[in-house]
């Protein structure tokens, strides 16, 4: 007897680009280990990624713990618990709320930004004359890429968990009578290094797959215009779902090594 | 006239999905030759020249670049005899974050060994200078026209000294005018670089000024060539209908 079972082409279709995926991500982590590495364009990728999302990152930074703070602030009153705050609001900041905001701003920002370049280059032909000149465009336009969006996006955060802490500050000092010293103390007092280690750690993965996924999707562009603006797209989407996905794993690993 | 082969096709197919665009390909361009190849838009053309230099994997059949079957070279082998086969792509190509400089600079940094500053720019400018744009060389790809671009992307294909050059459409969206001068810089380069070329195009003033031989596609493979003047005087119709 034969069981043959048709999977439904979405399935298929989600299976199959799955594939590809880790296919590339192989293919672009065996870029890191090969020589020649490009040390240049790495930087130029670093100073073109930081320059992009820094003043968008600072603003929002800002404004979030400037709300955060606003909105907080009433209920502990209420308790008599308002001392609270700034231990409150930099354990959320520090743990969730600026690695998440930085890495949904990067990967609208960053993420966008290389698939939409990476599509057009291919749509033009530039990574077609790469290849004829005996030039890996995985290597020189990839792996650097990737590997930009991985160091940059963890310094993004520890910048926007600094501001979004100093946002908390201005909003507490609107008021009350404050000094800038007591409010870190009491901050920082709360915070431990199960807050910062594994908020730190998840970045990096964000930071992987914001380039990645960028890449990914420009890299295999269909031929067609159009198909630029749909990959710059198709990045922001996959990428800020793979951002909650991994962040859902990294808060259930997190309570899995704690034992709590 | 010609006696050494520099590339040879053999039943070369390929097919996207159910569409069969190369059914059965056959061709031998020799060394100092130039093969102009016609045919509708759709017909294969260009994914027959992307098949020589393996941008495109060929289905089957057998590909061969001076003498070696590019089909089974591995990725180390097969970028060597990139560098012997130059290919100008429809819109240049170029590289939109670097200047003219740069574009020219850049496969020579990555294919040759390191070359000092002064020895590298004298072959940035002799290929500039080559192609007419020497002025250009501190441009922007975004401030050149299409045949100035064009030109940088010859330029930046000779700058590697290939043997061999698959020009794909070089006179498509350029000015009658426009279209002579990348003419006579196909007809200059071969007599400068003894270069073997094959152009892909629809302009048959470029074929007649470029071409020894003229091949025409239909079907996914070559059915008539000839010299321009043989294939103007043709019996066949359909041919004919290329030259009127």
């Amino acid at each position: 007897m034969k069981f043959t079972t048709k999977i439904p082409a979405p399935l298929e279709t989600f299976f199959s680009e799955v594939g590809d995926i880790l296919l590339f991500t192989g293919q672009v982590i065996w870029q890191f280990l090969t020589s020649p590495f490009e040390y240049r364009e790495l930087v130029r990728q670093g100073y073109y990624i930081g320059n992009k999302t820094l003043p968008l990152i600072a603003v929002t930074a800002f404004i979030m713990g400037l709300v955060l703070t606003l909105q907080s602030r009433p209920v502990l009153v209420e308790f008599g618990a308002q001392s609270l705050l700034p231990g409150m609001i930099s354990v959320s900041i520090v743990r969730e709320i600026g690695p998440v905001i930085t890495a949904l701003l990067c990967a609208g920002k960053v993420s966008s930004g290389i698939g939409a370049e990476l599509g057009a280059m291919k749509v033009t032909e530039q990574l077609d004359a790469m290849e004829v000149s005996g030039v890996k465009p995985l290597n020189y336009v990839v792996a650097t890429r990737v590997l930009a969006s991985t160091m940059l996006i963890p310094l993004l955060v520890v910048i926007a968990d600094a501001i979004g802490i100093l946002g908390s500050f201005f909003a507490v000092t609107m008021s009350e009578k404050i000094s800038l010293t007591l409010f870190l103390s009491q901050a920082f007092d709360t915070l431990s290094f199960s807050d910062i280690i594994p908020a730190t750690v998840k970045t990096f993965f964000f930071g992987f797959f914001i380039g990645l996924i960028g890449s990914y999707k420009g890299y295999n562009t269909q031929r067609g215009t159009e198909s630029v603006g749909q990959a710059a797209n198709s990045a922001v989407v996959t990428a800020s779902l793979v951002i909650f996905i991994i962040d859902l794993l990294a808060v259930q690993l997190t309570q899995l090594i704690d034992g709590t | 006239m010609f006696m050494e082969k520099v590339i040879e096709i053999k039943h070369l197919r390929k097919s996207f999905g159910k569409n069969d665009v190369l059914t059965d390909i056959n061709m031998e361009l020799h060394r100092g030759e130039n093969i102009a190849v016609l045919g509708k838009s759709g017909t294969g053309k260009s994914v027959m020249i992307k098949c020589i230099v393996r941008l495109i994997e060929a289905d089957a059949g057998e590909i061969s670049v001076k003498g070696q079957n590019i089909t089974e070279l591995d990725i180390e082998s097969l970028n060597e005899m990139r560098k012997k086969v130059g290919y100008l792509f429809q819109g240049g190509a170029l590289y939109d974050s670097m200047t003219v400089r740069e574009n020219l600079e850049f496969p020579v940094r990555r294919t040759q060994m390191f070359r000092n500053k002064a020895e590298m720019k004298d072959l940035v400018e002799e290929a500039l200078d080559h192609v007419g744009l020497l002025d250009a060389i501190n441009k922007m790809p975004s401030e050149l026209s299409g045949g100035m671009k064009k030109r940088i992307g010859l330029a930046r294909t000779l700058i590697l000294k290939p043997e061999i050059i698959l020009y794909d459409e070089p006179t498509t969206g350029l000015d009658p005018v426009t279209s002579g001068e990348i003419s006579e810089l196909i007809v200059h380069v071969r007599e400068k670089y003894n270069t073997s070329s094959i152009i892909i195009t629809h302009d048959m003033k470029c074929a007649r000024m470029t071409a020894d031989k003229l091949k025409l596609m239909a079907d996914g493979k070559f059915y008539v060539e000839g010299t321009f003047q043989e294939l103007s005087e043709s019996d066949n119709q359909e041919v004919r209908a290329y030259f009127t």
